[in-house]
């Protein structure tokens, strides 16, 4: 019970990664129609957003402590920011201690900048090209700003902890009358699976009652008609792109204390966000979120030791790896539109 | 009427052609082993991931070769040259030839680091090839060199096979392997933990992995502790919060992360975000073990790494002479301290260099037979033999633990014990090292 209750927590946790950066891709193929494979490298720009953000606020001014010396045997540096040497030591340490959440103030203008020249500068050249050609094109874009991003930041995972309140876990065993520890979770991965779920609800909150929202799922239904209309569908698009950019983002930003991000974390999770968004159903928004969460549920479980001794017995080894893509398999040989895809997707 | 015949004049070809090739068949020198250096010159390949996860620390061991090959041309201040025990170095290159280098790119892929190793041997004419940061890798090139006819100088690979079972005559490692993380750390581990513990494994699923978690739990296996579970996570795994989670309820008391780099950073990160190390479990406090340390992933771990026990070749807080010089050359020219990875390569490249100096030849077979048997001191390790059955290195272990009040980013771990070479020796047949053999030297050519 205690190991069936953890999995489900994590899965939640894994799901909401997972969905955040589907809703992104799905947005923008259900607007744009292209498949952008860079999504992942938006997700990874995000999480160094607060990477760079907790630098700027560690940028310090140097003294010579002439009575240490360095590894050199030369007179020690000592740093202290220039945060703390403004604010003072109590209020410039919570600052540094809280750049992971003030780094989304930090990121929405920055993601929605990079989403904005994104598009108008590559992405929309390919809106007439096949999919193919898009895949190709986002695909080689990712690999350009992984490289990007290692040239500047290194290849090794940077640590970017979560603000110190928040270290540890919240005990659901006592909660639920168990043993202590007998079901623990961390705080940050708490916070991660409600701030993903405020996120996906404020999107579909925009979309669904705002007069912007919906002329964009007038677009998404027929966009022909909308431009014949006299909107300018176009511009709305590419501001949803900015929007998609932004999600990514700031599923990256808040991502870093859970795993510390280096350059290929987007490549991590852009195959299986795909998926998600697959199995989902391509342009489906509830489609991206079910199956992200239903997807992260499902892995976490099937890497229970004893559901991959049982999958072992059947000679079905590491089940962990391939369930999701097991799972993709029946959903495009039953339902190829996927599960709330629009009939005629990905059915011709 | 002409007797210039169709069959006179193939004759007449024949012959002029054959006198005209004779002097070259007589005067060419036929070389004697792949890649003999005629010029003024040797080139020598530094084969390192450049891209990939792995691209720190090959960045470090680039690093270090640079700063070798500098020294070894009588460069900079001499570095370890000034405190190796052999004297056979003279700062004029090897053998009287200015030591030249190039680079490849090994991508922490076995195919990848072939394709380079194969690149810098047949069309850059290096004569030996060194580097590595991952045992899979390293095994592959050393594969490679043994049939190219090359040293191979192996760098930054721990797993019991490359000096095992996958072990060639060609290939020699200067890098302590697994079984002797082992051997370093349990007693280590029982005189802090005590002997009543219970251990579960999570394992990176490689070679490395595989021989790191056999090696630790037939140590800890050994002072008395109890294996609850093992469990192999695939390479590519980046949130293991799946694989933490079970080990909550496992009933064990120590997890042992037998993983490196992004791995070990990441499992590490989950095991204390889960609360792991303040947990109590069997009336003991909950214990994480990290049994191959890097001071890169230790940079990389931030605090998390505090208090955790781990084990390394070589660290540049250590006191003696030859870690004191190469320390400062290395932190003068680069600003910051060497990790054991370019320490390792350092010291190989030294050492290679001096067996070509005592072999009197560039020869494979000849530097093979300088190498066996060799005992040394001054670079940084204290009395090093390299054996000759195996081409394994030994010499001290030192055991480390994550500091809990940093001084600098540099300055994560602290040495625990230094674990004297024989603690950590074993025989050459070993179960865990047997199944293959160095077989003969190859020259190639």
């Amino acid at each position: 019970m205690d190991s069936l209750l953890l999995q489900i927590l994590n899965g939640l946790d894994k799901g909401s990664a997972y969905a955040l950066i589907a809703l992104g891709l799905t947005l923008i193929f259900g607007t744009l129609g292209v498949v952008n494979f860079a999504h992942g490298a938006l997700f990874m720009i995000g999480a160094f957003c607060a990477v760079t953000f907790s630098r700027i606020l560690n940028i310090s001014k140097v003294t010579l402590d002439p009575e240490k010396t360095n590894f050199l045997g030369k007179p020690l540096e000592i740093k202290t920011p220039y945060v703390v040497d403004w604010f003072g030591d109590a209020t410039g340490s919570a600052i540094i201690d809280w750049a992971v959440p003030l780094a989304i103030l930090f990121a929405i203008p920055v993601m929605l900048l990079i989403g904005y020249v994104m598009e108008r500068g590559l992405i929309k050249h390919f809106y007439k090209r096949p999919h193919a050609d898009q895949i190709l094109v986002t695909f080689g874009l990712a690999i350009v700003v992984g490289e990007l991003v290692k040239a500047s930041y290194g290849a090794n995972p940077i640590p970017t902890p979560a603000p110190d309140v928040f270290r540890g876990s919240y005990d659901f065993g006592v909660l639920m009358g168990m043993d202590p520890n007998a079901v623990i979770y961390p705080f940050w991965r708490l916070i991660y699976f409600g701030f993903s779920t405020v996120i996906i609800a404020a999107v579909f909150a925009f979309l669904q009652f705002t007069t912007f929202g919906m002329v964009v799922r007038a677009g998404m239904a027929d966009r022909e008609t909308v431009g014949l209309l006299g909107i300018n569908i176009d511009k709305r698009f590419t501001f949803m792109f900015g929007i998609a950019a932004a999600v990514a983002g700031l599923a990256g930003v808040m991502y870093t204390p859970i795993n510390s991000p280096d350059y290929n974390m987007g490549m991590n999770f852009l195959v299986l966000s795909f998926v998600v968004v697959v199995v989902g159903g391509m342009g489906s928004l509830p489609g991206a979120v079910l199956a992200g969460f239903m997807l992260g549920i499902l892995e976490s479980f099937a890497s229970m030791n004893e559901v991959k001794a049982f999958f072992e017995a059947l000679y079905l080894p590491s089940i962990d790896q391939i369930v999701i893509y097991l799972v993709a398999i029946i959903v495009l040989l039953v339902r190829p539109r996927g599960l709330m895809g629009r009939a005629g997707v990905m059915e011709e | 009427m002409s007797k210039f015949t169709r069959r006179g004049l193939l004759k007449s070809s024949a012959v002029m052609g054959a006198g005209l090739a004779m002097p070259t068949l007589i005067t060419s020198p036929v070389a004697a082993y792949t890649n003999e250096p005629t010029g003024g010159s040797v080139t020598l390949g530094f084969n390192v991931p450049q891209t990939g996860p792995y691209a720190d620390e090959g960045s470090d061991e680039l690093r270090a070769y640079k700063l070798a090959v500098e020294h070894l041309n009588g460069g900079g201040d001499g570095g370890m040259m000034n405190t190796f025990t052999s004297k056979a170095l003279k700062g004029n290159g090897i053998l009287g030839k200015k030591v030249e280098f190039v680079t490849g790119d090994t991508q922490t892929k076995s195919d990848a680091a072939r394709a380079s190793a194969k690149s810098m041997i047949e069309k850059d004419g290096a004569i030996m090839i060194t580097g590595g940061s991952s045992s899979g890798v390293a095994v592959a090139v050393q594969g490679l060199c043994q049939e190219a006819g090359v040293i191979f100088m192996a760098g930054l690979t721990h797993s019991n096979d490359t000096t095992g079972k996958d072990k060639k005559a060609n290939g020699f490692r200067h890098f302590f392997n697994a079984y002797m993380s082992g051997a370093a750390l349990a007693p280590v581990l029982a005189n802090a933990y005590g002997k009543e513990r219970k251990a579960y494994h999570l394992t990176a699923d490689y070679t490395w992995g595989w021989t790191q978690q056999e090696s630790m739990q037939q140590a800890t296996e050994g002072v008395g502790w109890e294996t609850v579970n093992t469990v192999l996570t695939p390479l590519a795994t980046t949130d293991f919060s799946s694989y933490i989670a079970p080990v909550l309820n496992s009933g064990a008391d120590v997890l042992i992360l037998n993983h490196y780099g992004g791995n070990m950073i990441n499992s590490l990160t989950s095991a204390v975000q889960f609360g792991l190390r303040d947990k109590q479990v069997n009336g003991k406090n909950f214990e994480i073990v990290v049994p191959l340390y890097s001071e890169l992933m230790a940079k990389g771990a931030g605090a998390n790494i505090k208090g955790v026990f781990g084990s390394t070749n070589w660290s540049w807080t250590l006191g003696d002479e030859g870690t004191k010089a190469f320390v400062k050359s290395f932190g003068e020219k680069y600003g910051f301290p060497p990790s054991n990875a370019a320490q390792t390569v350092y010291a190989q490249t030294l050492l290679y260099a001096d067996a070509c100096e005592r072999a009197g030849t560039f020869n494979p077979c000849g530097i093979g037979e300088a190498l066996e048997g060799f005992e040394f001191d001054g670079l940084g390790n204290g009395p090093t033999l390299y054996r000759k059955e195996d081409h394994q290195c030994f010499k001290d272990v030192l055991v480390m633990q994550g500091k809990e009040d940093p001084a600098n980013e540099y300055d994560a771990l602290e040495i625990v014990e230094i674990t004297p070479r024989a603690q950590v020796e074993y025989a050459p047949d070993h179960r865990m090292f047997a199944g293959g053999s160095l077989g003969k030297c190859n020259p190639g050519a």
